[in-house]
């Protein structure tokens, strides 16, 4: 049985988190430096989120102001105990947005909660020793603009296809782009939901292992990034750096598509215990 | 970063200057904004219907949709840049009403707005959507003039400069 120290757990994730805020992935960053547009507008937009990742680095500045609601995917081994784990992320969260915006309020009176805890966290229990944690933080903008359609067995791939581009389509202009599309099909109403999430975590440019999958990956990037919506929804033909499809087993009578939307700003990073 | 064919724009702007804005200039705009959203435009529009004062003068004024973070030692402001407009949508018919003529944010506006800053000889421009820490870069002074607890949603009268920007609605 392996035991972990909540203390470390909270020191490594506080770390984490403001680490996270001020870099977004790589490869977003990568994918707007070598763009290829004819639109002077979109290579411009593209040039200063750019500059903006580079200033944000430099200054140690948090690249969007947005620094979201936390969002964490804890793995816990069945023969790894970490008493006080919960109150660990919770005091991580606290501890690091002492300088971050505090973006949580109550959804009815709308009084701020003061140091953006909640955080949401989804578990997984894994067989043997581990615990993992990734942080994802999600700003409202993309968030606000996700989906979740509860499609018919007959709407089949058509119907996968026409929703996503839907999605996209409706809010794509108010959600950051270039993004990326998580896409989450089958289970039940929460467990699409939760795929569509955790697919947004995938390296860009890796697609799906299933053959059918990735096809269907291919097909909608291709669709979306013909909407013209573009860099900073300025017009152009970068909407989308990767669309991530994840599957469940759904029901017989069902086909579940949940669509999140998740900004150019995409903050997320793991740390093993 | 030096920007191609940017125009520079002081604001407030007068009808000429926005008459000769069209969609899709990219501009550089210097002076003053003020940040409001959600929960500020909800309190402004409350004060004009009840008839109270207002926060700043809405006449010429320009309104940056923005909710910044908070400000670290020997920073004039934290990260900065634009909210989604479409969630002020509900407000700025009766904004534009009583004199507002800027708004800065990102996104689209529903078919009442656009027509509304039609009618008002207004202008919306777009800021980049996740370009924080550049605006952070373009702000000179930062002061708090209403609604301190609503934390970041208070409303702050910045002064900028070189602040880039592309003419959405006109």
């Amino acid at each position: 049985m392996k035991r972990i120290d909540a203390e470390i757990v909270k020191q490594k994730l506080t770390e984490l988190i403001t680490d996270c805020l001020i870099s977004p992935d790589k490869a977003v960053t990568d994918a707007l430096e070598n763009i290829n547009t004819d639109s002077a507008l979109e290579k411009t937009a593209a040039a200063l989120i750019v500059e903006n990742n580079r200033i944000a680095e430099e200054k140690r500045l948090y690249c969007c102001q947005d620094t979201g609601q936390a969002v964490f995917f804890v793995k816990l081994g069945d023969e790894t105990v970490c008493p006080g784990l919960e109150d660990a992320i919770q005091s991580a969260v606290r501890e690091a947005y002492k300088t971050a915006r505090k973006s949580v309020a109550d959804p009815i009176t709308r009084k701020n909660t003061g140091d953006n805890t909640p955080a949401i966290i989804e578990y997984f229990i894994e067989r043997g020793e581990c615990l993992e944690i990734t942080y994802l933080a999600k700003g409202a903008g993309s968030e606000n603009m996700s989906r979740l359609y509860m499609l018919t067995p007959a709407d089949g791939e058509t119907g996968i296809i026409n929703s996503v581009v839907d999605a996209v389509e409706r809010g794509g202009k108010n959600a950051c782009p270039p993004l990326v599309v998580g896409v989450g099909i089958g289970g039940v109403t929460e467990s699409a939901c939760m795929l569509s999430k955790r697919a947004l975590l995938r390296p860009i440019g890796q697609n799906n292992s299933r053959a059918d999958i990735a096809l269907l990956e291919k097909e909608i990037l291709k669709r979306v990034n013909a909407l013209g919506i573009g860099v900073a929804a300025l017009g152009g033909g970068l909407t989308a750096l990767a669309v991530n499809i994840e599957t469940a087993p759904t029901h017989i009578g069902m086909l579940p598509v949940a669509v999140n939307l998740q900004c150019h700003s995409l903050r997320h990073g793991s740390v093993k215990f | 970063m030096k920007i191609e064919n940017a125009k520079k724009l002081c604001l407030p702007l007068s009808a000429a200057q926005i008459k000769d804005l069209h969609k899709g200039d990219v501009v550089l705009l210097c002076g003053t904004i003020y940040t409001a959203r959600d929960q500020a435009h909800k309190r402004i529009a409350a004060a004009i219907k009840e008839n109270k004062e207002l926060p700043f003068p809405l006449q010429n004024a320009a309104i940056y949709y923005c909710g910044p973070t908070p400000a670290q030692s020997g920073q004039i402001i934290g990260s900065c840049g634009p909210t989604t407009s479409a969630r002020m949508d509900a407000y700025t018919p009766l904004l534009l009403e009583h004199g507002l003529k800027v708004m800065i944010g990102k996104g689209v506006r529903n078919d009442v707005v656009t027509q509304a800053i039609t009618k008002h000889g207004a202008v919306y421009f777009s800021a980049i959507g996740g370009a924080a820490a550049l605006y952070q870069s373009t702000v000179r002074s930062c002061e708090l003039i209403a609604y301190p607890d609503l934390g970041c949603e208070a409303v702050y009268k910045l002064t900028v400069e070189d602040f880039p920007a592309v003419v959405t609605v006109v």
